[in-house]
């Protein structure tokens, strides 16, 4: 069971996909317009990483490694379907403002990432904590985007008007939203700024002794891992410069 | 002995006494004829806007560099310029807090966080500036004129009106605090070119450029327009930020081209683009998104015109 916990704290924390991995940047960055949106695309992209992971897991005997990618589509397709027809169904809201983001969920780096990386190799439990953990980095990382556009763009949190907004046509004095967070150069700007947040905060927590453990469970070569954070550190590539 | 007053040493061997804080100071003094002229023409709350924005961008600089524990360099007036110029292109009307935030982020996102003076991939000013532009359209394009809230005279080319250009010439106008007085720009403009510290290329490819591509043109906004209408084309020189872009935004050291074949290409990139934007545009003025973009293209304008070593290039 350590194996598992240690996989949603690796997913959350260590290599949290939104800032450290830097993976789904398109949904991420197009997406992240308000907390709501955040909460709900991170929250959907979860359902889908758990249940192909968890599935994927299950065939990773039966599937031929030259079919695999075709494979893990077919897998994530279809879950994404079935959590589309949902939203559309439940939270039409929320379906119509995520709009076309939720289809491309299949092709989301972060789920063709864990199938490849971790599903498709390991044991269906450790797969299925794989999945809820990365998935809730992810969910983490969207909402706290969110959260901070929302507030400086709109100057509300999850859709409540926490700052009264100014009225310039009745001279009411109030909070001026800054309406460049909501667009698109927003998104860069905050992600830019939380992921320095976030790694200045390791940073001192290394300097104070408190070891931040390295990657584990890679075990493979860096070439195909993508986790810039770490690149080499851990398993050597041989083809590192001095 | 003779021998005893001979020097070797390796190159540089010619030295000048120019610094970068020496020529800030230049820009700044130039500065001020369309900074006083702005004061006169819209009153207290420009000075109120000029002097907000200045402080802001030093103050930012230096609590930045304090904090990183880098060198403080607010002595060579770059975060002043920046400051000054900023508040040289904010409508008079906007709140004085709104200068200040630009300020910040022009100083502390589009400067500092690039490594600072020299490693800017934009115009700190313009960075500024667009960032305000794009997060409170309402407050940055309103102009209040004499209590009156009128078009700017761009505003009333676009819309296909006649305008006044001696007006736009001595600067009585509606617009952002020192764009209006042309004559007071272009006295500042003198006096740079006079001690040196810009040339002719950037600013005379740009302006050429542009007449040419608004003589061509013009008729697409206006149909009532001829080809090359001398009318017309000095409105669209005098009016909005073009004299103010092309003297002192344009020929920002950091963010320009240093060949000078990349010069031109520069200056007529900016001189198209501008064009572009006024005529087919959404909006009537479009000199800061011009020069921005033209800034962000410098490293491949610098990388096709660098120049051949002697010697290297020739038949085979």
């Amino acid at each position: 069971m350590s194996n598992c916990t240690e996989r949603l704290y690796n997913g959350i924390i260590k290599e949290n996909p939104t800032f450290v991995l830097m993976l789904g940047m398109c949904p991420t960055l197009a997406v992240t317009t308000s907390a709501v949106n955040g909460l709900g695309m991170g929250l959907s992209t979860t359902v889908v990483l758990v249940l192909s992971n968890m599935l994927i897991s299950m065939l990773r005997k039966i599937i031929p490694d030259s079919l695999r990618i075709p494979a893990f589509i077919v897998v994530v397709a279809s879950f994404v379907t079935i959590v589309q027809f949902l939203l559309q169904g439940f939270v039409p809201s929320l379906y119509a403002s995520l709009g076309l983001y939720i289809p491309l969920i299949v092709v989301n780096c972060i789920i063709l990432g864990r199938a490849e990386s971790y599903a498709s190799k390991n044991p269906v439990l450790p797969s299925i904590f794989d999945g809820i953990g990365m998935g809730l980095g992810f969910t983490a990382g969207l909402t706290c985007i969110g959260v901070v556009r929302e507030l400086i763009g709109a100057g509300a949190v999850f859709g409540f008007q926490v700052l009264p907004i100014a009225d310039i046509s009745t001279g009411q004095a109030g909070y001026v939203p800054v309406t460049i967070f909501i667009l698109a150069p927003g998104a860069f700007l905050v992600l830019a700024g939380l992921t320095a947040l976030q790694n200045r905060f390791k940073r001192s927590a290394a300097k104070k002794g408190k070891k931040v453990p390295e990657s584990a469970g890679c075990g493979e070569g860096c070439a195909s891992c993508g986790n810039s954070a770490c690149s080499g550190k851990v398993f050597p590539t041989g083809n590192e410069k001095e | 002995m003779s021998e005893n007053k001979l020097k070797i040493s390796s190159s540089p061997h010619i030295r000048s006494k120019t610094t970068s804080g020496n020529i800030m100071l230049m820009v700044v003094i130039a500065l001020l004829p369309a900074a006083a002229f702005g004061v006169y023409n819209f009153k207290l709350p420009a000075l109120i806007m000029l002097i907000s924005t200045t402080v802001s961008a030093v103050l930012t600089e230096y609590i930045y560099e304090k904090l990183m524990h880098k060198r403080i360099t607010i002595g060579d007036f770059s975060a002043a310029v920046t400051g000054l110029l900023l508040g040289l292109n904010m409508p008079p009307t906007a709140p004085w807090w709104m200068g200040a935030l630009g300020s910040v982020f022009g100083i502390l996102i589009v400067k500092q966080l690039f490594g600072g003076l020299g490693q800017n991939i934009m115009n700190p000013a313009l960075g500024a500036r667009c960032f305000l532009l794009i997060s409170f359209t309402g407050q940055m394009t309103t102009f209040i004129y004499d209590g009156v809230s009128g078009p700017t005279p761009l505003a009333l080319l676009k819309s296909g009106k006649a305008v006044d250009t001696m007006d736009m010439l001595i600067g009585t106008v509606p617009g952002v605090i020192g764009e209006t007085s042309v004559i007071a720009i272009i006295i500042g403009a003198i006096f740079l070119i006079l001690t040196g510290v810009i040339d002719l290329r950037i600013p005379g490819t740009y302006i050429v450029t542009f007449v040419i591509f608004i003589g061509i043109f013009g008729h697409v906004q206006n149909p009532a327009v001829g080809y090359f209408d001398p009318q017309y084309i000095t409105a669209h020189l005098c009016g909005g930020g073009l004299m103010l872009g092309a003297w002192f935004m344009a020929t920002d050291y950091v963010t320009s081209p240093i060949t000078k074949k990349g010069q031109y290409v520069y200056g007529a990139l900016i001189g198209i683009l501008t064009g572009l934007f006024r005529l087919f545009g959404g909006s009537a003025e479009g000199v800061s998104y011009a020069i921005i973009i033209s800034n962000l293209l410098v490293p491949l304008i610098e990388k096709v015109t660098l120049p051949k070593p002697f010697g290297k290039g020739g038949e085979k």
